[in-house]
């Protein structure tokens, strides 16, 4: 049985990566490198207003003071950022929007992704921007949302289209200073999704953005911005991947959520950018900053979180707790397998009264990888009666990876209660034994347990989105599970 | 001893209790039976000033005082026990440091001299003898690793301990095997006197049989709907509570 | 830019005072000691006092700590008192081997014949470093590694005395040794003593370690101590901290564990400005358990910082670690716990819980209970909380008649049993209790005497 568990580890760990192909497109390309020059290159053939060009030089400026942080729990090789070209546009691209117009070569390439663009062919109740490189090159049922008042477009669009409000919210959440990678983006940053639920609006199909890195050599810095006015509610889904190259790539996004008075954003992500191959060669660098801001009173923002992808993953989406009764939670499954390496949690900072927040965390580490989770949770003198219950499971798939669990708990009143749990261990002998026992294979069993080790996440997501993560939990430790 | 006026409280801005009067004298034992949600175990818990529950309305005077504005260690302390639907566990606190503690601050209040260690462990063995728990557990902390039964025991024998003038059972019998059963309700019997009275809450006409009440009452969604003499009970034993459900449209 | 000349300045100034007193250091100790003192300026000269850029000092700034003046003494002063007349136990039942140090420095009182009969080496570090120079230079500096900590390369390079513990292979000691550390002078000072506990294979020892401030002048204490328990061997140690509010207390003890041996700490923090733990346990052989308890009671503007390390290097080990903390007032605690279960570590066990009660909205908490965990075939666990006396208990107390105040010490009482039940010498047991106790009731506010006797 011993044997029988390695060889199938050994299955798990060497698994190939299913999105890896390449669309083999003419793109519109800018030079490599990065200065002010390339900045107003891109604020150009964006078009952009006068406003949105200073915000992107005063976050270069600030970003050349700024150093790579190296808090985190992993092995990042140098980048050499004037080695990455920051603008790359599919060239058949004529108009935005309409159906028609987008590259059959384009829609061909979303299809075998399994995110058909086609209206007709798409499932009801989602509606998804795609974006591909630096450009969204197609949102659909924005018409039919734009009747009960819901924005969602690129965010090249809201630039164009909505000012005042991407004005008003931009930075607002993650300020232009925030931290290296964010300063980054804020600099570069160049299409991503932008929506906008009004006052009293239930957005009644789930939103999503599919984000594809095709071009070689090229960042991908996308930047969305969600704001869910009073009592609102919206569902967002965002999903991610790139083909197989032997280079890595830069990933570095910003994602702003803003939730007013009695709203309720629930942002769901499936991560599978290309992790590279068994040995650790190429593969993507995700260093994502995401926060939501609970800014009104009874609030509600909910992070759920798949990460099977990406060779380096540097990200913590947080939650902002400043309006009284206002609720946080993050539900993140975190699988790393072959050279993968992980550091990825939340923060949780209270600042408001009675503010509840919720953190599950499961990292399932296998081959060489290292899978760390961290979190913040920080309660304030003034967030009096705040709780906070976090718990943070690792389940180790072999001896050669690594799962590290780094809380940091920061308490100021003496009202509020946190707790904290964690544990890290394999599958056991026990339940191992007890599967086979009722006849379940060794490979069945590993499956079985991995599932419903995760379930608690993978519930929270989506139903339309549940079945692509169970797929991906499945492909990213293939072998052993179906 | 006891005058329950008009007695109205809420949790959460959510009314449990709508308007309760009762009277309980000296010698009295009263049931309160009523179905799950009706408000009994909200009632002993404004009795004895668990401070969830907003009073919203209502007077209760306790031996001529004001009971509503008393601390609930001067309820105590006046007289008041709680038995415990659910007895709480205390780790690190032994049940010999609780009971010496409790016993020696309600001596105090009562202008007495502490009980010296010798004497107490005396009170202490007769009154364990009265509901049949093993001496060990007053080695154990408070309630930590009781079994259900001797939870429920260990709430009887601390009523047996500090003697109280009115003693309020919340669903003492849920959760007891026909023996242990016999075994509070002995230990209930054996402390009855002329002086003291007692308040049964319960769900079943179960513990009826071996604790008789003079009065039984039905609470319903938070008011007295009927009260009556002990036949009471065995009438809504054969009734069930749907009798009463339907019966709410005639109070 | 201010604050960096200053540190800066702080760092050098640290440096003059060794340079200044060099030939006084050198003159004092064998080639050995000085050897690595040496090495020990160079490394702090690099590194420096740490800051709260450090990962591990993040939540205290110790600057403040380390600006003021001090005096420092470089030679044992002759005292014209009996040095058994500072210290009188009341604990009747309790029989120990006494130790001695004051102002950092091991003062002789009484004789231990019938110890010394079975090959057990007590008292005076600077000495033993002579008398026994193969088994001293076996084990010093082996452990507190000078590149880990500023504050660790800091003390190697000044300690000229303290404590040396030898128990020989197969010697079970039969008394707890009791080590009464207390600072008392006319200046402010700064006392940096080295300990070093030898345990050979099979053996067995109690140490029991009280720290006391008896004068109200300022004192920084930065000690180091080295443990280390031989095969199979088994050692309980208490520490017992209770200097008063112009004390800060820097203590770095590094245990090594070899096969089998059992090792288990307890460290009960009473009272002092500002207290600051370092606790590193290497598990270096097969089959070892580690226990590490600690308790920390503040108020006013106290500060209790527990750092503790546990590095399972080897298959088959054990590591229970539970930290408790009341903080009052304006006190702030931190509590940084880390294990780390190596490659090779297989079958480890390693739980770290930490809890805490905040009893103002002024009192503070950091916990960081980290796991780092390379082996697969492991069972880690930690569990950290922040909160208040449960509700329930209070009420339940309360209906039986015992007011808030009562109740409240007795629920804070309980919430520190759970970690003074572990300490194994019974009388001893009995009177941290009782001082606990004391503690919380508000009657050990200024402790000007030693623990064990302040009735």
């Amino acid at each position: 049985m011993e044997n029988d568990q390695d060889n199938i580890i050994r299955e798990v760990t060497q698994t190939d990566y299913k999105y890896g192909f390449f669309t083999d497109i003419d793109t519109d390309n800018i030079p490599y490198g990065l200065n002010e020059d390339i900045i107003r290159l891109i604020s150009g053939k964006k078009n952009e207003p006068d406003w949105m060009l200073e915000f992107r030089l005063k976050s270069y400026r600030h970003w050349l003071g700024m150093e790579m942080p190296q808090w985190a729990h992993l092995k990042i090789p140098e980048i050499n950022y004037q080695d990455i070209i920051y603008y790359s546009a599919p060239k058949q691209r004529i108009k935005p929007g309409k159906f028609e117009d987008v590259d059959p070569q384009l829609l061909e390439t979303f299809n075998k992704l399994g995110i058909p663009l086609d209206e007709q062919k798409l499932l009801t109740g989602m509606a998804v921007d795609a974006v591909i490189d630096s450009v969204s090159v197609k949102t659909t049922f924005k018409k039919n949302l734009a009747e009960l008042g819901i924005i969602f477009c690129s965010m090249g669009e809201a630039i164009q289209e909505h000012p005042d409000l991407v004005k008003k919210y931009l930075g607002s959440v993650v300020p232009y200073r925030d931290n290296y990678f964010a300063t980054l983006n804020s600099a570069v940053f160049t299409d991503g999704s932008f929506c906008y639920i009004p006052k009293g609006v239930r957005c009644p199909m789930e939103l999503s953005t599919y984000f594809r890195i095709n071009a070689a050599n090229t960042g991908q810095f996308e930047r969305t911005l969600l704001i869910a006015d009073d009592e609102s509610y919206v569902s967002y889904l965002e999903g991610c991947t790139a083909p197989m190259r032997d280079e890595h790539q830069l990933h570095a996004a910003v994602v702003e959520l803003v939730a007013l008075n009695d709203a309720s954003i629930k942002y769901s992500t499936v991560q599978n950018w290309y992790p590279g191959d068994k040995e650790g060669k190429g593969g993507i660098f995700n260093f994502v900053t995401k926060r939501g801001m609970c800014k009104g009173k009874n609030s509600r923002i909910s992070w759920t979180q798949i990460e099977t992808g990406s060779a380096i993953t540097w990200k913590y989406p947080s939650c902002v707790l400043r309006g009284d009764n206002s609720t946080g939670e993050f539900y993140s499954v975190a699988v790393t397998n072959h050279h993968q390496q992980a550091d990825t949690g939340t923060k949780m900072i209270h600042l408001g009264k009675n503010s509840k927040s919720t953190i599950i965390s499961k990292g399932i580490s296998a081959g060489k990888s290292n899978n760390s989770y961290r979190g913040l949770v920080r309660v304030t003198q003034n967030a009096v009666n705040s709780r906070n219950y976090s718990q943070c499971d690792s389940l180790l798939l072999g001896d050669k990876c690594g799962a590290h669990t780094f809380p940091y708990i920061e308490v100021a009143n003496k009202t509020s209660i946190v707790e904290h749990e964690a544990t890290t261990s394999k599958i056991s002998e026990d339940q191992m034994f007890y599967c086979n026992q009722r006849g379940i294979s060794t490979e069945d069993a590993i499956g079985l347990i991995v599932n419903g080790y995760a379930k608690e996440v993978l519930n929270k997501l989506p139903v339309e989105f549940a079945v692509e993560a169970q797929k991906l939990l499945q492909i990213s430790l293939e072998g052993s599970v179906g | 001893m006891l005058k329950i006026r008009n007695l109205s409280a809420s949790i959460d801005g959510k009314m449990i209790l709508k308007g309760i009067n009762l009277d309980v004298n000296a010698g009295e034992v009263h049931a309160i039976m009523g179905p799950n949600g009706s408000g009994k175990s909200t009632l002993a818990a404004v009795l004895t000033g668990r401070n969830l529950y907003e009073i919203t309305e209502g007077q209760v005077t306790y031996l001529g005082k004001d009971l509503l504005t008393m601390a609930p260690e001067d309820r105590a302390r006046a007289g008041i026990f709680l038995g415990f639907q659910y007895p709480i566990e205390i780790p690190g606190v032994s049940m010999a440091n609780f009971m010496r503690t409790a016993v020696n601050e309600i001596r105090k209040f009562k202008g007495q001299q502490p009980m010296n260690a010798s004497d107490f462990m005396k009170l202490i063995r007769e009154k364990i003898a009265l509901v049949e728990i093993d001496t060990k557990l007053i080695n154990r902390s408070v309630n930590e690793g009781f079994s259900g039964g001797e939870k429920k025991k260990n709430e009887i024998f601390q009523m047996a301990m500090l003697e109280p003038m009115l003693s309020i059972l919340d669903e003492t019998d849920s959760g007891l095997d026909i023996d242990a059963l016999k075994i509070v309700a002995n230990g209930v019997n054996m402390l009855k006197r002329p002086d003291n009275a007692s308040i049964v809450i319960t769900h079943y006409q179960r513990l009826l049989d071996y604790i008789v009440p003079d009065f039984v009452h039905i609470l319903y969604d938070g008011r007295i709907v009927k009260s009556a003499g002990k036949e009471l009970a065995v009438e809504l034993e054969a009734k069930g509570y749907d009798w009463i459900k339907n019966h709410d449209g005639d109070e | 830019m201010y604050i960096e000349t200053e540190k800066i300045s702080l760092n050098e100034s640290l440096v003059d005072l060794f340079n200044s007193n060099r030939s006084l250091l050198l003159r004092a100790s064998t080639d050995h000691v000085n050897a690595l003192r040496m090495q020990a300026i160079d490394q702090f000269k690099k590194i420096g006092i740490p800051t709260k850029k450090d990962e591990n000092y993040k939540y205290y700034d110790l600057d403040p700590v380390f600006s003021r003046k001090y005096d420092v003494h470089f030679s044992r002063k002759k005292i014209d008192f009996n040095i058994s007349d500072l210290f009188k136990c009341d604990i009747p039942e309790l029989d120990t081997d006494l130790l001695i140090l004051l102002n950092g420095w091991y003062y002789e009182n009484g004789n231990h014949d019938d110890l010394m009969k079975q090959g057990v080496v007590m008292g005076s570090l600077a000495l033993a470093a002579v008398e026994y120079p193969q088994l001293f230079e076996q084990h010093y500096g082996r452990y507190a590694d000078i590149k880990s900590d500023g504050l660790v390369a800091f003390n190697t390079a000044f300690a000229l005395d303290g404590i040396f513990i030898y128990v020989p292979d197969n010697v079970m000691l039969e008394r707890p040794v009791q080590i009464i550390n207390i600072v008392m002078d006319k200046v402010d000072s700064m006392v940096q003593h080295r300990n070093l506990i030898v345990l050979g294979k099979n053996s067995k020892a109690s140490i029991v370690i009280c720290d006391h401030s008896l004068s109200a002048n300022q004192f920084l204490t930065n000690s180091v101590t080295e443990i280390v328990a031989s095969e199979n061997s088994s050692l309980d140690y208490t520490r017992v901290q209770n200097e008063h509010n112009g004390a800060a207390q820097i203590s770095s003890t590094f245990i090594h564990q070899l096969a089998d041996s059992r090792v288990s700490t307890n460290t009960i923090s009473l009272h002092g400005g500002f207290i600051r733990n370092n606790l590193n346990v290497m598990l270096a052989g097969k089959g070892c358990e580690n226990n590490m308890y600690g308790l920390s009671l503040s108020d006013k503007f106290q500060h209790v910082d527990n750092s503790t390390l546990i590095d399972h290097a080897m298959p088959n080990c054990t590591s229970n670690q539970k930290f408790k903390g009341v903080m009052d007032d304006m006190a702030s605690g931190v509590f940084y716990g880390k294990i780390f279960v190596r490659k090779d570590a297989q079958h480890t066990h390693a739980y770290q819980g930490n809890n805490n009660i905040l009893l103002t909205d002024d009192a503070k908490i950091n916990t960081r209970p980290h796991l780092e965990i390379y082996a697969d075939d492991v069972k880690c666990s930690h569990g950290a909380t922040v909160g208040q006396l449960d509700e329930n208990a209070m009420f339940y107390l309360q209906s039986r008649g015992i007011g808030s105040k009562e109740a409240r010490l007795m629920l804070m009482t309980a919430f520190a049993h759970e970690i003074i039940d572990q300490i194994k010498v019974d009388p001893l047991k009995d009177r941290i209790y009782d001082l606990v106790n004391k503690r919380l009731r508000g009657e050990l506010s200024r402790c000007n005497s030693c623990a064990m006797n302040c009735n």
